[in-house]
C-alpha cells in the first residue's frame, strides 16, 4: 500500500482546512512523513476493512435461508447415494486405493460437506463479478480505493465461513448418524483440518479469480467456467479419491492445484496424512495459493491497464 | 482557485468492426477532442450535450479510471490516472446507472464499509451520516436491503455514500435519469445544500435542463468532444433563442389565447400550448392568462437540450 495515501487519510481531521490547498506537488501537508507507527495503524485499518468486507459477505449469504437449507439437504441426499455406491464398490474391491470401507464412506461425507465451501463447482464471488461485468459496474470497482483482488478474496472467505457451517454441519451429522464414520478424536487434527480448508478456499479463489478476470477480454466467460467445473470435479477428488486414478493420471492429479481443494483436507481429517505428510500437504496448498494469487495479481494489473488505457 | 484544470485534453478510442468475413476495420473515435477549461472550488457546473458528446468520457478521465490520449489534466493538483487511489479519497462520484452499494445488504452496511474504506473518523462519520439521512430522507431505509429500494431511493442512497468522506469535488453522471418527480426534487435540493453550505464543487451531467436551472450558475455544452458553449443558462437560452412552453388547461375549449410575450403553438380542446423566450419569467404570462381566461391548471416545460443546441448551431451558422 502506498504509505502516503495512508498518511493523508490518517490526517483526515485536517482535511477541511486543507481543502483545495494541496502542497506544490499536490501532496497534502505531512504526507511525506512515513513513520512506522503510521504504517502499523494503516495496516490495522486495512485489516479492519477486509474483516468488514468478509463479515458483510457472511451476513449476505446468511440472508438466503431457503436456498441454504435446500442446498444442505441436497448435499445430504447425494451423500447417501454416493455412500451406498461406495459401500457396494468397496464390498467388491476391499481396500481399494488404500482406503477401507469406513474410510471410503467418511471420505464421501466429508467431501460433500466441503463441496460448496471450497466452491468446487465455481460460484460465490464469481457470480457477483459476472453480474458486474454484465451491468458494467465492474468499471467503478476499479475506481474504488480498495484492492480489487483483496476485496473479492475477503468476500469469498466470508462466504466460505458461512458455507462451512451452513452446508457442512448437516451432511456431516447425517452421515455420522446413518453410517459408521471414522472421525479423529484429537482436536489438533481438527484444527489442522480447518487450516487445510482455509488454504483450500484460497486456492479455489485463486483459480476462480483467474477465470473471472477473463471477462475483461472475453465477452462471456461462461464457457471457461463450464470447462473448469468438469476439470475441478474430476481433479479435486470429488468423484473418486485421486489415489484411485491409474498410473500417470494419478500422478498428474496429485500435482495439479485441484488436489488442494478436497483431497488434501479430507486425507488430513482421515489421518491418512500424519506427521511430516501433513506438512507437505499444507505446503503444497500454500504453494499453489501463492502462485495463483500472484498470477491473479498480474492478470489484474493487465486488466486495469486495459480498462484505464484502452477504455475497457 | 482552480480545482479542476484541463488543457487540450483529448481521448480517442479504437473501435474494431467486422467488415466482411475476415477483414476487420479499425476506426478512431475522438470522444474528447481538445478540452480546455477550469473549474473553481465551490462552483456548480452543468455539463450537458447530446448523447455521445463525450460527457461520460470526461468524467471517467477526471476520476482517473481512464487516461487521456493527450493533454494535461489536474484535479486538486493531482494527475487523476496516476494517483487514482489518492484522488478517490478527495472526490465523490455517482454514476446514475451504476451503484456502489452492497446489493443484498441493508443500506447501512454500505455506509459502514465506506467508513472503513475512506477511514472516516467516528465523529465526522456520524455527523455526515446524520446530515445525509435527514436531507435525503433515508431514515426509514437504512435497514432495507439495497435490492429492495426503488431507483429513486437507491440514487439517494448512492449520493449519501459518495459524500460521507467529505469529498472536495462531486461528479455526477446523469444522477436524475429515470427518477420520479419527487426523488428528482429531493436530489436537487440535496445537491444545492452540498454545494452552497458545504462548499463542495459539483460537476453534473444531465439531460434535464431543470437540474441546471435550479443548481448550476454555469453551464458547459459539449458536442463531438468540444466545448461549444460556456456561460450562464440564460446566456445559452439567449444564444439559442430557445423557448419554454406554458401548457394551460382551460375550463372549456375556446379560441387561441391572445397574450403579450407568448404565442400559441398548439391547441387541443381545452388545452393550449404557449411558447415564450426561455430567459423570460413565466409569471407575468400566467397572471395575464389567469386574469382573462378560465384557467384550471398549468405547467411549464423546459426546452429539450437537443433543441437548444440545434438552435444554437443554426444561430451560429446564420449569424
Ligand atoms: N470504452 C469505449 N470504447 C469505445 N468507444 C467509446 C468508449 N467509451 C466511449 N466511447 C465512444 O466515445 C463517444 C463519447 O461517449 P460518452 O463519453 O459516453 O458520451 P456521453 O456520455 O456524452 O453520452 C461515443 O461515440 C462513444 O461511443
Ligand atoms: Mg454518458
Amino acid at each position: 500500500m502506498d504509505t502516503s495515501v495512508e498518511a493523508a487519510a490518517d490526517t483526515s481531521a485536517q482535511l477541511r482546512p486543507e481543502r483545495g490547498e494541496p502542497g506544490p506537488d499536490g501532496r497534502p501537508e505531512g504526507a511525506g512523513r512515513q513513520d512506522i507507527g503510521r504504517q502499523d495503524a494503516g495496516r490495522r485499518q486495512a485489516g479492519r476493512l477486509y474483516l468488514a468486507i468478509a463479515q458483510g459477505a457472511f451476513r449476505r449469504y446468511s440472508t438466503y435461508r431457503a436456498a441454504t437449507v435446500a442446498g444442505a439437504v441436497t448435499n445430504t441426499v447425494f451423500g447417501f447415494i454416493l455412500a451406498y455406491t461406495f459401500l457396494a464398490l468397496w464390498q467388491a474391491r476391499p481396500g481399494l486405493g488404500g482406503y477401507d470401507s469406513v474410510q471410503a464412506v467418511t471420505y464421501i461425507w466429508i467431501s460433500q460437506s466441503l463441496l460448496v465451501t471450497v466452491a468446487v463447482w465455481g460460484g460465490g464471488f464469481q457470480d457477483e463479478v459476472q453480474e458486474r461485468f454484465r451491468t458494467g459496474d465492474i468499471a467503478i470497482d476499479l475506481y474504488r480505493p480498495v484492492d480489487f483482488q483483496g476485496w473479492w478474496l475477503a468476500t469469498d472467505l466470508g462466504r466460505a465461513a458461512f458455507h462451512l457451517f451452513a452446508r457442512g454441519v448437516l451432511p456431516t451429522l447425517a452421515g455420522a448418524l446413518a453410517f459408521s464414520l471414522t472421525l479423529p478424536a484429537d482436536p489438533l487434527v481438527w484444527a489442522v483440518f480447518l487450516l487445510a480448508v482455509l488454504l483450500a478456499v484460497v486456492v479455489s479463489f485463486g483459480l476462480r479469480f483467474l477465470v473471472s478476470l477473463t471477462g475483461f477480454w472475453l465477452h462471456d466467460s461462461e464457457g471457461i467456467r463450464a470447462v473448469m467445473l468438469v476439470v475441478a470435479m474430476f481433479f479435486s477428488g470429488m468423484l473418486l479419491p485421486i489415489g484411485l486414478f491409474p498410473g500417470w493420471l494419478g500422478e498428474l492429479a496429485h500435482v495439479l492445484p485441484w488436489a488442494a481443494l478436497i483431497q488434501i483436507p479430507t486425507d488430513i481429517l482421515l489421518e491418512r496424512r500424519s506427521g511430516f505428510a501433513v506438512l507437505t500437504g499444507l505446503g503444497f496448498q500454500l504453494l499453489w495459493a501463492v502462485l495463483l494469487l500472484a498470477a491473479g495479481r498480474a492478470a489484474q494489473l493487465l486488466a486495469t491497464r486495459k480498462v484505464v488505457v484502452q477504455g475497457g | 482557485m482552480t480545482l479542476i484544470e484541463l488543457q487540450d485534453v483529448r481521448r480517442s478510442f479504437t473501435i474494431r468492426t467486422k467488415a466482411g468475413r475476415l477483414r476487420r476495420e479499425k476506426r478512431e473515435v475522438h470522444a474528447v477532442d481538445g478540452l480546455t477549461f477550469g473549474i473553481d472550488a465551490g462552483e456548480c457546473v452543468g455539463y450537458i450535450g447530446p448523447n455521445g458528446a463525450g460527457k461520460s468520457t470526461t468524467i471517467k478521465m477526471l476520476t482517473g479510471i481512464l487516461v487521456p490520449s493527450s493533454g494535461r489534466l489536474r484535479v486538486a493538483g493531482v494527475d487523476p490516472a496516476r494517483e487514482r487511489a489518492r484522488l478517490a479519497r478527495r472526490i465523490g462520484v455517482v454514476f446514475g446507472q451504476r451503484t456502489t452499494l452492497w446489493w443484498d445488504l441493508p443500506l447501512r452496511d454500505s455506509y459502514e464499509l465506506a467508513r472503513r474504506i475512506y477511514r472516516i473518523p467516528d465523529a465526522r462519520y456520524r455527523a455526515n451520516l446524520d446530515r445525509c439521512v435527514e436531507l435525503l430522507d433515508l431514515g426509514g431505509l437504512l435497514d432495507t436491503p439495497v435490492r429492495q429500494l426503488s431507483l429513486g431511493q437507491r440514487m439517494r442512497g448512492d449520493l449519501a455514500a459518495a459524500l460521507l468522506h467529505d469529498p472536495q469535488v462531486l461528479y455526477l453522471d446523469e444522477p436524475t435519469i429515470g427518477l420520479d418527480v419527487v426523488s428528482k426534487a429531493r436530489v436537487r435540493e440535496f445537491l444545492r445544500e452540498v454545494n452552497t453550505d458545504q462548499g463542495t464543487t459539483v460537476l453534473l451531467t444531465t439531460h434535464d435542463l431543470v437540474d441546471i436551472e435550479q443548481l448550476c450558475g454555469r453551464v458547459m455544452v459539449i458536442d463531438h468532444g468540444r466545448v461549444v458553449y460556456d456561460g450562464s443558462l440564460d446566456g445559452l437560452h439567449a444564444a439559442g433563442q430557445s423557448e419554454r412552453t406554458l401548457v394551460v388547461d382551460l375550463a372549456e375549449a375556446g379560441p387561441a389565447i391572445e397574450v403579450a410575450g407568448a404565442r400559441v403553438v398548439r391547441v387541443e380542446g381545452p388545452r393550449q400550448w404557449l411558447a415564450f423566450p426561455a430567459e423570460e419569467s413565466a409569471a407575468p404570462i400566467v397572471a395575464a392568462v389567469a386574469d382573462r381566461y378560465p384557467l384550471v391548471d398549468l405547467s411549464v416545460r423546459e426546452p429539450a437540450i437537443e433543441d437548444v443546441i440545434a438552435r444554437m448551431y443554426a444561430e451560429v451558422a446564420i449569424g
